[in-house]
C-alpha cells in the first residue's frame, strides 16, 4: 500500500485514493501510539530536519513525536526570523543542510509556495507544515482522520468552516482535501475576511452563521487574530463574537452527533465559546492526538517505509 | 570598437563624426508617417536619410551595403520604458550592457526611469546618465523624478531637467500618492510640453500583494493585488490631466478596466497616451504556475479577460505604445521565496519577437501598427523628433526579420540580468539589425 505523491506539498489536487492511504495508515498508526512502547522502527536510520522559519509549539513537537516514534533522527532547525534578514538565501540554507545528508525535510514558513521552491533546491522529500496563506495538508489529514474515526465515513457529510478564512491555510487544505472526499464544505466569515474567488472553486460561501451550520456535521471553527482588527477586517471583537461566536445555544439547534472542531489555538470567548470547547461535542484533544499518527503516516509513506515493508 | 558575441556584433560609435554611406537593400520599406509600404532600397550618408529609392543613386555604388530582401526595414523602435540600474545597481545592469540588449532587441533609443540609486532628481543627474549614453549602440534618453527622491512630498527642479535633456517626468515604481501633488506636477509641467508619466497604483490596497487578486491567488494562498489598485489610480490621474489641460502618458497598463477608463478619457479629449507591456500582451497569471518568481512584476500578469482587452486596446490604439518595462534583477532577489522575490522582468532583447509573434503574426496588429506603436508614437510622445524616413531625417533604422523562429534562452542575452519571463518561449521574429545614426551598431547575421 503507497501513495502515488513524492511530496506532501498541499492537498489541492491529490487524489481520493492517495488520501484514503494516508488516512488509513494513520489509523494503524494509531493502534500503535494505544500501545505501552509506542516506537516502531520503520524510519530507522533516516534523518529529518524540521525546518521551522515560523513559530509553532504544536505542528513541531507532533511532527517531532511522530518521527521518533518512527525511529528516524529529527533534527530541529528553527529560525525565527525569515531568511532574508538574516542574510542567507533560503537555497543556500537547504543547500548546506542538505550537504549533511539528510532524508526529508518538514518545512514551516510564512511565504506561500516554500515547500515547491525547496523541491527545485534539493533531492530530499518535502512535507509542507503550513506555507504562508496556501496550505497546511497535515492539519487537513488529521481533521479528517479525526471526522472518519468519529463519524464513520467522510463521504456526503457537511462541514461548516467558521473564521478568517481569508488567512487560513487551514481552511484551504480542508477545503481542498474535503471537496475530494465527497464531503460538502461551507465557508463562513465576514465577508472582509471571505475570499469572494472561492466561490468560482466551487466551494460555497456565507456571511451568516446560522446558514453554515445548518445541516452540518461538522463545526470547525478559526482562530481569529486580533490584528486584523487594526487592519479593518471588523469594528471590534465584541461585534465579531456577537456575530460568529459558536456558543451552546448554536451548539443546541444541531443534532447532538455534531463535532466542534478547532485547529487551535483557541481563543476562548472570541471565536468558541469555554463551554463548548470543554463540552461533549468538542474532538479539540483527539484532533491533536490524531495529529501524531497523521504525520507519522506521511512520513512512513513519502519515506519509503511503504515499499519495505 | 567592436564588441562579438556569438553571431552578433555591436559598434561602439562617435555619433558626432558623420557617418561614412550606408545602403540598406531590397527590404520591404515600413514607413507609416510618409505612407511607404514597398519594396525599395534606404540609402544613409552622413548620419541622415538620403531617401528610399527603387534605384540606388550611382554616387553610392561603393557604399557599404546591408542586404535586406525577405525583411523589414522600419523607422528605429523606440523603448520609452526601461530600467537601467545606473546609477546604483550596476550588478543588475548597467547604461553600456542595457543599451547593447537594446540594439540587439532592435531599439535605437530606450527612455531609462529615474528609480535609480540616486534618484534622476536633479539636473546632474540627467546629465550624468546622457554623458554615460554618449558612445552606446542605443540613444539613451532619462526620465526625470516628478518629486525629489521619488518620496512624493517636493517637486524635482522639473524645468532645470529638461533643460539638461529629461523627455518626461515620473516617479514610476510607485504613484504619486498624494493628490495635491500629482496636480502640483501635472500644472508644472505644462510649462515644458513634456508627458508626466503615471505609474498607477494605489498602494494602500495592493499592499502586501504579489500577483493578481483572483482564483488564481486565492488557490496559491497569496495576498493579491487586485485590479482597482491600478484603475483607481488611473481614473485619478486621467481627471486631473482633464481639470488642468496638462499632459499624462499612463505606464505599463494591465488591466480592462485601465482600457476602458482610457478609451473613454481620450473619447472626450483628455490629453492621454498609454502603453502597455509584450507580458501582459502573452501571458497571464495562472502562467505564474507553482510560484515562478521570473513571471512577477508590477503591475501583475492578470486574467485572460484583461489580457483580451489589453490585446483589443493596442489594437484599436487606445494604448499608443508597446514598451518593455524593462527591470533586471539579479538572481538572488529572483531565486527566493515568491513574496521575497522582487518585482520585474527584462524585456528589450524579446518585446518585438513576442509582438511579432502573439499580435501581427496572428493578424492582430498590421506591420504598419507595429511601427507607430513602437516608433512612431513613442518618438512623438518623448518629442525626439524621430520616427520617420522622410529624405534629411535621422538615419536611425530597424531592420525586422519577420520570419525567423528562435527559442527565448536568456543566457544568450546581452542584458546582464537573466529574469525574462519568456524563457524557453518559441517566437518568430527579431530584429536582423540595428543602426544608429547611420551607423550599423547591431547585425545579427555578421
Amino acid at each position: 500500500m503507497g501513495i502515488s505523491l513524492q511530496h506532501l506539498l498541499g492537498l489541492e489536487g491529490v487524489s481520493r485514493d492517495d488520501i484514503t492511504v494516508m488516512l488509513d495508515t494513520a489509523d494503524s498508526f494509531y493502534e500503535v501510539l494505544q500501545r505501552e512502547i509506542k516506537v516502531v522502527p520503520t524510519l530507522r536510520g533516516k534523518t529529518v530536519v524540521n525546518l521551522f522559519y515560523e513559530d509553532s509549539t504544536r505542528t513541531r513537537i507532533s511532527f517531532e513525536l511522530a518521527e521518533k516514534r518512527l525511529s528516524a533522527s529529527p533534527l530541529n532547525f528553527s529560525v525565527s526570523t525569515s531568511s532574508v534578514s538574516k542574510g542567507e538565501t533560503l537555497r543556500d540554507t537547504i543547500k548546506n543542510i542538505e550537504a549533511m545528508k539528510i532524508d526529508m525535510v518538514v518545512v514551516r514558513h510564512g511565504c506561500a509556495g516554500v515547500p515547491y521552491f525547496l523541491t527545485r533546491c534539493t533531492d530530499a522529500v518535502i512535507v509542507n507544515a503550513g506555507d504562508g496563506l496556501h496550505e497546511h495538508p497535515t492539519q487537513a489529514l488529521l481533521d479528517m482522520m479525526t471526522i472518519r474515526r468519529k463519524l464513520g465515513r467522510l463521504e456526503g457529510l457537511k462541514v461548516a468552516i467558521i473564521g478568517d478564512i481569508f488567512h487560513s491555510r487551514v481552511a484551504r487544505s480542508n477545503a481542498w482535501g474535503m471537496t475530494t472526499m465527497g464531503m460538502k464544505v461551507v465557508l463562513c466569515g465576514p465577508p472582509t475576511l471571505l475570499p469572494q474567488h472561492y466561490e468560482s472553486l466551487g466551494v460555497p460561501m456565507t456571511d451568516n452563521i446560522d446558514e453554515a451550520i445548518d445541516g452540518a456535521d461538522v463545526v470547525m471553527m478559526l482562530r481569529l487574530q486580533r490584528e486584523r482588527q487594526a487592519s479593518g477586517a471588523f469594528p471590534t471583537i465584541r461585534e465579531y463574537r456577537n456575530r460568529y461566536c459558536f456558543d451552546m445555544e448554536k451548539l443546541f439547534s444541531l443534532p447532538e452527533s455534531v463535532l466542534v472542531m478547532h485547529p487551535g489555538p483557541i481563543n476562548r470567548g472570541i471565536e468558541l465559546a469555554s463551554d463548548v470547547a470543554d463540552g461533549n461535542n468538542s474532538v479539540i484533544l483527539q484532533q491533536v492526538t490524531n495529529g501524531v499518527a497523521v504525520r507519522m503516516a506521511v512520513l512512513y509513506l513519502l519515506g519509503g517505509g511503504g515499499e519495505n515493508g | 570598437m567592436v564588441r562579438k558575441r556569438e553571431n552578433a556584433v555591436f559598434l561602439t560609435c562617435d555619433y558626432s563624426r558623420p557617418a561614412p554611406p550606408l545602403v540598406l537593400k531590397g527590404g520591404r520599406v515600413i514607413d507609416p508617417v510618409n505612407d511607404i509600404d514597398r519594396v525599395a532600397h534606404v540609402v544613409c550618408a552622413e548620419g541622415s536619410i538620403v531617401g528610399v529609392v527603387d534605384e540606388v543613386p550611382a554616387r553610392f555604388a561603393d557604399a557599404q551595403t546591408i542586404d535586406a530582401t525577405g525583411k523589414w526595414v522600419v523607422p528605429g523602435l523606440v523603448d520609452m520604458h526601461v530600467h537601467l540600474r545606473e546609477p546604483g545597481r550596476e550588478d543588475k545592469e548597467t547604461i553600456a550592457t542595457g543599451t547593447r540588449a537594446a540594439a540587439a532587441g532592435g531599439f535605437t533609443a530606450v527612455a531609462c526611469m529615474p528609480n535609480t540609486q540616486p534618484a534622476l532628481d536633479e539636473e546632474s543627474k540627467i546629465r550624468y546618465v546622457i554623458q554615460r549614453g554618449e558612445h552606446c549602440p542605443s540613444r539613451i534618453y532619462p526620465v526625470g523624478a516628478i518629486t525629489k527622491g521619488l518620496e512624493g512630498e517636493e517637486l524635482a527642479p522639473i524645468g532645470e531637467m529638461v533643460h539638461a535633456g529629461a523627455r518626461a517626468v515620473t516617479d514610476d515604481g510607485r504613484s504619486v500618492a498624494r493628490t495635491n501633488i500629482m496636480r502640483n506636477a501635472l500644472n508644472y509641467s505644462k510649462s515644458f510640453n513634456i508627458p508626466v508619466i503615471c505609474h498607477c497604483e494605489d498602494t494602500a490596497i495592493s499592499w502586501k500583494g504579489h500577483m493578481n487578486e483572483g482564483v488564481f491567488s486565492t488557490r496559491l494562498g497569496v495576498r493579491g493585488i487586485p485590479t482597482i489598485a491600478e484603475e483607481i489610480v488611473v481614473a485619478r490621474d486621467l481627471l486631473l490631466a482633464e481639470y488642468t489641460g496638462a499632459r499624462i502618458h499612463i505606464a505599463h497598463v494591465s488591466t480592462a478596466g485601465s482600457v476602458r477608463l482610457v478609451r473613454e478619457a481620450k473619447a472626450r479629449g483628455v490629453n492621454v497616451t498609454a502603453e502597455t507591456c509584450p507580458h501582459y500582451i502573452a501571458l497571464i497569471d495562472e502562467d505564474i504556475g507553482m510560484y515562478d518568481t521570473d513571471k512577477k512584476m508590477n503591475p501583475p500578469l492578470r486574467t485572460d479577460r484583461d489580457r483580451a482587452a489589453v490585446i483589443a486596446g493596442v489594437a484599436d490604439n487606445t494604448i499608443d505604445v508597446v514598451a518593455s518595462d524593462h527591470a533586471p534583477h539579479v538572481p538572488e532577489e529572483k531565486d527566493v521565496e515568491f513574496e521575497a522575490a522582487a518585482f520585474g522582468v527584462i524585456g528589450l532583447e524579446t518585446s518585438l519577437g513576442v509582438i511579432l509573434t502573439f499580435m501581427v503574426h496572428r493578424g492582430l496588429l498590421s506591420p504598419q501598427q507595429l511601427v507607430e506603436r513602437m516608433s512612431v508614437a513613442p518618438n512623438r510622445i518623448l518629442g525626439l523628433g524621430r520616427g520617420s524616413l522622410s529624405p534629411g531625417d535621422c538615419a536611425d533604422l530597424t531592420i525586422i526579420d519577420p520570419k525567423a523562429r528562435w527559442t527565448v534562452d536568456a543566457r544568450r542575452f546581452h542584458s546582464k540580468s537573466r529574469n525574462t519571463a519568456f524563457e524557453g518561449m518559441k517566437l518568430q521574429g527579431y530584429a536582423g539589425g540595428t543602426i544608429v545614426g547611420g551607423y550599423a551598431v547591431f547585425n545579427r547575421n555578421v
